[in-house]
């Protein structure tokens, strides 16, 4: 009897007794079965939309720790000669048609045209500066606690590289979405981490115990749940004293973040607990004397842990948006500290827009995070649906 | 019935009144008051500011009473329909808000239409000819508008409009049109200014609800009924529509009352972007300002008809599933 893609099903609390196998038959047999983590992370494979989304979103996050190295200049170095230029594509082909292997760049100097009041930048085409890699830049420290600075690619002086562009104030735009991307990045897994405390917990006592604590607790939520977001969140954000510094910032908006989200993560735990309250490993461990904290936190919450992941997840894309929305009206993340909703806000400005479009690219990168967050949840949910084949 | 009805009514105006104190509440604790923006203000002026001045500024805009004081009388005087003064306007709030408030009503009104109006019959198509060309569309579309964030839309498509057909956007009505009397042409250019922030803020309602309906719509076409009245030879328009979709609407129907938070919330940041005369920019800069009244009276307002939407939203649910009524 070939056992050998069996599944041993349920977590925690399940019976370890299956029927018509002696002991030793069970023991050979476990050669070849998968824990239900194994099960899942096979058919989370089988998703190709959430393997690569999940791909995307590590280089996204390694692109957040190493945001140094990878940024040839600092993110909020101002400088009046480059205020406002266009994206820059390095080049092969010189002004004389001679092909050079090695991507090079030409120096500019700004000229205001006087009809329209910009500034156009002139390249001076008499020296080639080519793209170096691993070049020494501004000092900075690598993972946080290692002095260096050595940088992935760079020109020298007087030349500068801008991918992006820059913004009105001269300042890379390719540098500051890489800083940006700390921000955004976690905001949403501080959020998370948070909902997943305050709606896992509450919800969990709501649903055990009921009676008059569910039903108040049910009436709580719906109430919250009938206000307005956006102007609640204007409202919370203008409450924030001016002098917090980033940090404080940082951590109180995660807090507004995650009090509307927790409202349906407790819904769903409440539904679960619910139901797990009727089934026998719950009655028989009451029977048998277990407190209730052991029972909610030994048996029903493992069982749930799979299904709050998912709702977890599937909250980041929410508060990713959330978060880029406030820090665009100018209730997030304030200067000097930046991210990708700040960096929007200085794109506000129609008139400015229009000859300057790149500087929507950040709205990019804060699409595909959201997308990659969706797709993995999506995935997540479909790889722990214990319906699916 | 009756007895669902009146249950609904007292939780609508338990929750506002919640709601009213939490909004004052949270003003309240706001660090920074409008006096203290007043003074600044008759500093630069050039009046010297002495301790009489103080006072009577403070007893002019009923700040020297202690928080639940002011309260209930903001409160006594809503019911009645005076909501207090805008310290910044100097005018009472009524007068600001009645416009905007209604303008802001009939854009989320609209936008909510526009959102159902073009879902549902997407979603119908969605479910009856899946994995085709149309669905796999229809699904990208739906994506995109979870992921993209309604006022980076509105940029780019302010951008787009000026840029290709060097259209002026913004606000309402292009310049010309501002103080002219109303006709065919000041229509079609409110309509050419409009249709940005309807698109926008229907745009970020229309995945989630074409695919609910898919979903929905997929399991009830599984159903031994439908099989049953295809046997019976009704006609497949028929079939879908009528024994189909009434009863994948259901669930719709109740998502109907959670979606309206995101259509006013849309709203009130497209509103913001595009500098439309709604609740929103005003709303917004009483925030910066302490405007105390001003602030609390649009954010029970926005509430407000949030509840109401809920209300309306439960009646459509009861009216369309009998079970319910007899609850």
């Amino acid at each position: 009897m070939s056992l050998k893609n069996a599944v041993e099903p349920g977590g925690a609390a399940t019976p370890s007794v299956v029927l018509g196998q002696t002991k030793e038959m069970s023991e050979k047999t476990e050669v070849g079965r998968l824990s239900l983590g194994q099960l899942m992370f096979r058919r989370f494979l089988r998703n190709r939309m959430a393997v690569m989304s999940s791909v995307v979103l590590i280089c996204m996050y390694l692109m957040a720790i190493f945001a140094d190295f990878l940024a040839p200049y600092e993110y909020n170095h101002r400088s009046e000669f480059d205020i406002l230029k266009a994206p820059q594509t390095p080049y092969f082909i010189d002004e004389f048609g001679k092909f050079s292997l090695r991507p090079f760049v030409y120096a500019t100097t700004p000229v205001l045209d006087t009809n329209t009041f910009r500034y156009i930048h002139k390249e001076d085409t008499s020296q080639k500066y080519y793209i170096k890699l691993f070049v020494h830049g501004y000092p900075y420290k690598l993972l946080g606690f290692i002095p260096t600075d050595i940088h992935l690619f760079g020109v020298d002086e007087p030349a500068k590289l801008f991918i992006f562009g820059t913004d009105s104030n001269g300042r890379d735009l390719y540098s500051r979405i890489l800083a940006g991307s700390r921000i955004s990045m976690t905001m949403g897994l501080v959020g998370v981490f948070i909902t997943i405390i305050m709606g896992a917990s509450l919800g969990t006592v709501s649903g055990y115990y009921g009676g008059i604590v569910d039903t108040l607790m049910q009436r709580g939520i719906e109430l919250l749940m009938s206000f307005p977001t956006v102007p609640l969140w204007a409202a919370l954000a203008a409450i924030f004293p001016q002098d917090w510094s980033p940090v404080q910032r940082y951590f109180a908006i995660s807090l507004i973040l995650s009090l509307v989200g927790w409202t349906g993560l407790a819904r769903q735990v409440r539904a679960k607990v619910l139901s797990y309250r009727e089934m026998d490993f719950a009655s028989s461990a009451k029977a048998i004397g277990a407190t209730d904290s052991r029972i909610i936190f030994y048996h029903m919450l493992p069982n749930a842990f799979s299904h709050i992941i998912i709702v977890a997840t599937l909250s980041i894309p929410g508060m990713i948006l959330t978060e880029t929305s406030l820090s665009f009206l100018g209730l997030g993340i304030l200067p000097p500290a930046t991210s990708w909703g700040a960096l929007l806000r200085d794109a506000q400005d129609v008139s400015v827009l229009l000859n300057s479009t790149w500087l929507l690219i950040p709205t990019i990168f804060v699409i595909i995070a959201v997308l990659a967050f969706n797709f993995v949840g999506d995935g997540l949910r479909d790889a722990a649906d214990p319906f699916a084949i | 019935m009756l007895s669902f009805l009146i249950r609904r009514f007292l939780y609508a105006i338990v929750t506002i009144f919640l709601i009213s104190v939490i909004g004052f509440t949270i003003i309240e604790i706001s660090p920074g008051s409008y006096l203290e923006v007043k003074i600044m203000q008759l500093e630069q002026q050039g009046t010297t500011t002495n301790e009489e001045i103080i006072e009577s500024i403070k007893r002019r805009y009923g700040l020297d009473k202690p928080a639940h004081e002011r309260y209930f009388i903001w409160a006594s005087g809503f019911i009645r329909g005076d909501f207090g003064e805008s310290f910044e306007y100097n005018q009472p709030v009524s007068e600001l808000i009645w416009d905007r408030l209604g303008f802001t009503v009939v854009l989320s009104t609209a936008a909510l239409l526009l959102t159902w109006l073009i879902a549902i019959p997407i979603g119908i198509y969605s479910a009856t000819h899946q994995y085709s060309l149309g669905d796999n569309f229809a699904t990208l579309i739906g994506l995109s508008g979870v992921s993209i964030p309604n006022f980076s839309l509105a940029l780019v498509l302010m951008v787009l409009m000026a840029r290709g057909f060097g259209q002026e956007v913004g606000g309402l009505y292009s310049s010309q049109y501002i103080d002219a009397p109303m006709s065919w042409d000041k229509l079609l250019d409110l309509a050419k200014h409009l249709w940005i922030p309807l698109f926008v803020i229907a745009f970020g309602g229309l995945a989630g609800l074409m695919r609910m309906m898919r979903g929905n719509l997929l399991d009830v076409l599984n159903m031994q009924y439908i099989q049953a009245a295809r046997a019976r030879g009704l006609p497949e328009e028929k079939v879908i529509l009528k024994h189909g979709v009434r009863n994948a609407i259901q669930p719709l129907v109740m998502l109907l009352g959670m979606s309206l938070p995101n259509i006013i919330s849309g709203a009130t940041v497209v509103s913001i972007v595009l500098n439309l005369p709604t609740v929103g920019p005003l709303y917004f800069h009483s925030l910066l300002t302490r405007d105390m009244y001003l602030s609390v009276t649009f954010l029970v307002f926005l509430a407000i008809m949030l509840v109401i939407g809920n209300l309306l939203a439960d009646l459509m649910l009861a009216w369309i599933d009998p079970r319910i009524r007899l609850d």
